[in-house]
């Protein structure tokens, strides 16, 4: 065989122009798929993020093109108590809402993943507060809040519990446990369900293996199902943080900021100064001011989310 | 160490019986393999040994103690999953030690008896991978290691070896045998696989629609099937099987498919013309001049022996043969069953007929 010669295709190359040998380059086919996708990207996400910022350092204002104020607008909010106040608002909303959406997210899913009577039906009506438009739950909600009509204050009234009726979106406490509990009540499907859907992908074998080791239930939970489980943790906990703390309609909807400002949030508060008030660009540098607790966030998540080592395939180092 | 006693056990999911009253001995160190065919109740027999199923009725006991209300873990059996169920975050080290640590045994004494099992099934350099980074056959033994590590009275294995390739199942095989000769730990093993069983059991539990075939030393089944389904089940190729009728004119012989001729040693008492099932296994066919006629149609050498398919009276059967016969499809034979090594079963029941 040796001596056979292997024939060989002619080298075409002067054949081959530019063109001919671009249509056949991968990666510039693949760059032409890619294109629809950054389009989309670049038009509705980084234009208008980084539009935003830019109008963070001008005085633009509602009918008028503005002026490049370098960080007037920063130094301005920095001795604005009311936007620290919406910040502090904002972390407490976000951490006591997260908290809890993760808690009882948790234990419905553990709950959902038991087997009992009509599960599908109890799965699929975990989810209706996540498919009632925000909007109308918010108003439900406004109602069952309200300080004359409040179906809460009459059913303790007549049970004979309270005389009077609770001012609940009236009262600064009250009404923050208000959106708060909103918010929750809105949050707690998506957790629910993607933390169900992560506990079934741990295989039944896993629990009978550890309760034949000799695991009770509680150590099943804290030995297999919750270290099993902290890469949908870390990845619904982000997206629960980020949701919670970029809320608006919820809040916007019930209270509008108030009472005094209690429940304003940086996006309402962005809002009401950017498009109620005309200030654009003050507005844009409360949103400005989300970034770096966003980045955070995420950061957190990022370095969470890293495949731990034991979830790493086949290296054997 | 000790007995298992299965008795009379039943179980029921809902109103569909899957066990029929199941009783099965088991002798301190034995080592029992339960077959059968898929859905024929093994596996689910294997799970309430280990506490994982309710027993519907009957009674389980470990030693001398009746265990059918007693916890899993407080059974003190240690069970081998055949998807092999490690803890997948677990290091291979952490895996085996689990179950002492859920015991609070102290980080000394989990140690030492985890390097211990480490140490009897070499496991020692991949002590401190995950279950990721190992092979099948190496996750096989992390999941024996785990079951070794608790030094319990029995251990249980279901279907260990069906996830692994063939070359490695039979390695496994080997290295699960010689592990029972040295730590004679009583063990349960569950296998669709006849090879398994016949290869690895001091016990064979045949099992079929939720009730025992048969029960016996691997060669007892081989040798005396009480019935067809054993015949059928044990041995490979599966034993030929002709249906026909007794004839005894002095001399007993088998009238097969088509009026052929089968020889039979000695024919159950007055069953003259007696409709049965004629058994015979691939290899105790010979080569005889007064054999049946048989026409060749396929023929496959395997290199240690060569099997050959061959239609007796219409009907196909297979030979198996050690020596290299040099046969052509469509060429004629003639094949003769050794009539002291011949099984005749009833033809409605498929009880054994011949002693």
């Amino acid at each position: 065989m040796a001596d056979v010669a292997i024939p060989r295709a002619k080298p075409q190359m002067s054949e081959d122009n530019a063109w001919t040998r671009l249509k056949h380059n991968r990666n510039w086919l693949g760059f032409w798929f890619m294109v629809p996708a950054m389009a989309f990207l670049i038009f509705f996400l980084a234009y208008p993020l980084g539009l935003g910022i830019w109008l963070s350092f001008t005085d633009t204002r509602i009918g008028r093109v503005g002026h490049f104020v370098a960080t007037e607008n920063y130094e301005w909010l920095w001795d604005d108590s009311i936007f620290w106040l919406s910040v502090f608002n904002t972390l407490l909303y976000t951490f006591v809402a997260s908290a809890l959406k993760f808690a009882i997210g948790l234990y419905l899913a553990l709950l959902l993943n038991e087997n009992m009577p009509f599960k599908a039906m109890l799965r699929a009506m975990v989810l209706i507060p996540f498919i009632v438009p925000t909007v109308l739950s918010a108003l439900a909600f406004w109602w069952i809040f309200d300080s004359q009509f409040s179906i809460i204050s009459w059913s303790l009234k007549h049970l004979g519990l309270i005389n009077q009726n609770i001012n609940f979106l009236g009262d600064t406490t009250w009404a923050r446990i208000c959106v708060i509990f909103a918010n929750i009540w809105r949050g707690v499907p998506f957790v629910a369900i993607t933390l169900l859907a992560g506990l079934q992908t741990v295989s039944p074998s896993l629990y009978e293996a550890a309760t034949l080791d000799g695991a009770t239930r509680w150590q099943n939970f804290r030995f297999i199902t919750y270290p099993l489980l902290t890469p949908i943790i870390a990845v619904v906990m982000t997206f629960s943080v980020l949701f919670t703390f970029t809320d608006f309609q919820l809040i916007w909807a019930m209270t509008r900021g108030g009472p005094v400002n209690a429940t304003h949030l940086m996006a309402t508060l962005s809002y009401q100064r950017a498009i109620i008030a005309g200030q654009l660009g003050e507005g844009a540098a409360i949103s400005s001011a989300m970034i770096p607790f966003l980045l955070a966030a995420i950061m957190v998540s990022w370095f969470g989310l890293q495949r731990r080592k034991w979830q790493q395939g086949e290296n054997n180092d | 160490m000790s007995s298992v006693q299965i008795r009379d056990v039943r179980k029921s999911f809902g109103n569909f019986e899957v066990l029929h009253g199941v009783t099965v001995p088991i002798e301190d160190g034995q080592f029992v393999v339960l077959v059968g065919p898929s859905g024929c109740g093994k596996s689910t027999l294997l799970r309430m040994l280990a506490g994982l199923e309710n027993i519907t009725s009957g009674t389980i006991s470990i030693g001398d103690r009746v265990v059918n209300n007693v916890q899993p873990k407080e059974r003190d059996i240690a069970m081998v999953f055949q998807n092999y169920a490690l803890y997948p975050h677990m290091t291979v080290a952490d895996n085996m030690g689990f179950s002492l640590k859920l015991r609070n045994a102290g980080a000394d004494e989990i140690n030492k008896r985890v390097k211990r099992a480490a140490e009897i099934l070499a496991l020692g350099p991949l002590l401190d991978r995950y279950p990721r980074q190992l092979s099948g056959g190496q996750r096989q033994r992390v999941a024996m290691g785990r079951a070794i590590v608790r030094d319990p009275q029995v251990f249980l294995f279901d279907e260990p070896l069906s996830n692994l390739d063939a070359k490695l199942r039979v390695a496994m095989r080997t290295e699960i045998k010689e592990l029972h000769q040295r730590l004679k730990t009583t063990t349960v093993y569950v296998t669709h696989d006849q090879i398994e069983a016949m290869t690895m059991a001091d016990k064979i539990v045949v099992m079929h629609d939720g009730i025992v075939e048969q029960m016996g030393t691997p060669l007892e089944l081989y040798d005396k099937p009480d019935n067809q389904f054993v015949a059928g089940f044990i041995g490979s190729p599966a034993m030929n099987f002709l249906k026909g009728h007794v004839r005894v004119n002095g001399v007993a012989t088998f009238e097969g498919p088509n009026g052929v001729k089968l020889p039979l040693k000695t024919a159950p008492a007055a069953s003259d013309g007696r409709p049965a099932v004629y058994g015979v296994r691939p290899e105790h066919f010979t080569i005889a001049d007064d054999g049946a006629e048989a026409e060749i149609v396929v023929v496959e050498p395997t290199g240690s022996e060569t099997q050959v398919f061959a239609k007796i009276g219409g009907e196909q059967v297979v030979a198996v043969f050690r020596e290299r016969h040099q046969f052509n499809p469509g060429e004629k034979i003639r094949l003769k069953p050794e009539p002291s090594l011949v099984h005749l079963f009833d033809e409605t029941t498929g009880k054994r007929l011949n002693a």
